[in-house]
């Protein structure tokens, strides 16, 4: 049974054959000196966990030109592939994800409808996205038809498209394991009522971002048990005219056991993420990039196995 | 036999280090740039070749010819720009609304800073349009009131901008109070609804237009703004907007 297991295990990952050759030289020290055979494994103690993001890229394939007034010779999603590449070499442990409004803001959009954004997003590998509100432009329909072109998948717990067509095509939330650590992702979009005409979202339903954020952190602590909790929104940085809306750093300051907020909608421009303090005064991190690929967002989370590495709170570097 | 055991502990140590707590011991936060320094996955590049060309090819044919360069900052309380913007919205959009409702659009608002573009002088092109309305508002149809025209028409003497208008016309003096206003040449009167176009932001509040909550009835049209240049673009040969009297203030 053993040796089936073994073969099994050869065939399924090279790498896991490495560790087991190791840890068979390592068993004849175990003879000898007695040491625990935990220690004496080559799976490491730390995992580090990227988590590259883009928001509101607005259908920006092409960089700006170099006459561009504002953003001269940036942006671009070739480029970005290079970048994103690059990294995923260095840390093979990545999650790349957009926070919404992949849709409108070039003749490519109103060409082909977000097919070439989807195509790309799925050769650069996206692992998921939210829905933002100019997703919706054209209508439910519009991003139903497009989605046989994207080879990611889409997050939304607080819209409910139960009536619709995007119905089952649109789970509240993923999970993924990297090396042992279970990450959980979930979506947030904000209120279409007033953004978009009604027509473009017809029976989509809106819940409030907060209630179903604290129950999703619940779910995906408590049930799912994952070690790392993002939310992936698109209702926006903070209205700074109305601060009581919902927004990223209400949404931080009113649920728990959220690690990082990726955000979206109000363009804004973080030099650096915000460390906010949740409702039981834990670190939440909220990062968002601007707007149309102009930069990507790159979050390393390093855990450990051994406790006492993490015994004196985790460190952030920003 | 031992050499078994241990691989047997071994893949027990591995299954339940699936499950086993992950503690959080650092994070580490930055954005990075995507500029020139970077050099694109020709992969990438290649994919989008063909759609680019499709999409530079349909955008730079040429549609109509500019006799002139027309900008937003020339003139006073009205432009040359604002006034093909204003009136090719009455000429393409009217049709569409009659042809729906029977009625007819009396007037024409949109707002200055609408204006992203210059129109340059010679070839007028898709891409002109996009320059020009890269946003994708759509033009609606508000009824309004007389007394609303005339609040809208306070708004106009305070923001001293030059909203595109067409079908209006205001004349002030020289500290900006009213002398005249006029609707298809015809003294407004309060108790007459009046059918404005406008685009959708401004129709929800946008540049605090909010004479427009007032309407009674919203007519959505489904036509891009940036189509109705298209669309005029397309019909005429020249283009060659002037400054007019729709708009003054008189010395």
């Amino acid at each position: 049974m053993i040796i089936d297991l073994l073969k099994q295990t050869k065939l399924i990952n090279m790498k896991r054959r490495d560790f087991i050759q190791q840890s068979l030289a390592g068993a004849a020290l175990v003879g000898l000196g007695g040491l625990s055979l935990q220690s004496l494994t080559t799976v490491p103690d730390q995992r580090k966990i990227t988590i590259l993001h883009t928001n509101d890229v607005h259908s920006h394939i092409d960089p700006f030109g170099p006459e561009d007034g504002r953003n001269a010779n940036k942006g671009g999603v070739a480029r970005r592939a290079s970048l994103i590449e690059s990294i995923r070499k260095e840390s093979p442990n990545t999650l790349l994800l957009d926070a919404g409004d992949i849709f409108q803001g070039t003749p490519y959009f109103n060409y082909y409808g977000g097919e070439l954004e989807f195509k790309l997003m799925s050769m650069l590998k996206y692992d998921l996205a939210t829905i933002g509100n100019h997703d919706f432009d054209n209508g439910l329909d519009g991003l139903y038809a497009q989605l046989p072109h994207a080879k990611f998948d889409f997050v939304s717990a607080n819209y409910d498209f139960s009536n619709t067509v995007l119905d089952t095509h649109v789970k509240p939330y993923k999970t993924f394991l990297k090396e042992g650590v279970k990450i959980g992702v979930f979506g947030l979009g904000i209120e279409l009522d007033g953004l978009v005409i009604k027509e473009l979202y017809k029976e989509t339903k809106y819940l409030d971002p907060i209630e179903i954020a604290q129950d999703m952190s619940r779910v995906l602590k408590e049930e799912e048990k994952c070690d790392l909790i993002i939310c992936l929104s698109h209702i926006g940085y903070y209205y700074k005219n109305t601060p009581d809306l919902v927004s990223d750093l209400n949404l931080a300051r009113a649920t728990k056991d959220i690690d990082l907020i990726i955000g979206g909608h109000t363009h804004t421009f973080l030099p650096k993420p915000t460390i906010e303090k949740n409702l039981v005064g834990e670190n939440v991190l909220i990062n968002q990039v601007g707007c149309y690929g102009l930069y990507l967002g790159k979050i390393d989370f390093y855990f450990n196995r051994d406790k006492t590495k993490a015994a004196n709170g985790t460190t952030i570097i920003v | 036999m031992l050499y078994k055991n241990f691989i047997l502990c071994f893949f027990v140590v591995c299954f339940m280090s699936c499950k086993e707590e992950m503690y959080l011991e650092k994070i580490e936060g930055k954005r990075i740039e995507i500029n020139d320094s970077l050099v694109g996955v020709s992969k990438i590049e290649d994919f989008i070749k063909p759609y680019r060309e499709h999409v530079n090819n349909t955008l730079d044919s040429v549609l109509a010819y500019s006799a002139g360069t027309y900008s937003k900052t020339d003139g006073d309380l009205n432009t040359a720009i604002g006034n093909l913007m204003a009136d090719a919205v009455l000429e393409e959009a009217n049709p569409v609304f009659e042809s729906r409702t029977g009625k007819k659009i009396n007037m024409v608002l949109l707002n200055h800073g609408g204006i992203r573009a210059i129109l340059s002088k010679g070839n007028v092109t898709t891409r002109t349009a996009y320059e020009i309305m890269p946003f994708e508002n759509s033009v609606v149809v508000a009824s309004l009131k007389g007394t609303h025209i005339n609040e809208m028409i306070a708004y106009l003497q305070k923001a001293k901008r030059a909203h595109p208008i067409s079908g209006l016309s205001i004349k002030l003096n020289n500290n900006y109070e009213l002398i005249e206003a006029k609707i298809n040449d015809n003294a407004i009167d309060e108790n007459k609804t009046y059918y404005v176009a406008t685009n959708d932001y401004l129709y929800s509040g946008g540049d605090s237009m909010d004479f427009f909550q007032q309407s009674d009835s919203l007519y959505v049209l489904d036509y891009k703004i940036r189509n109705v240049l298209i669309d005029y673009f397309s019909k005429k040969d020249t283009i060659n907007p002037v400054i007019d009297n729709r708009f003054i203030k008189t010395n």
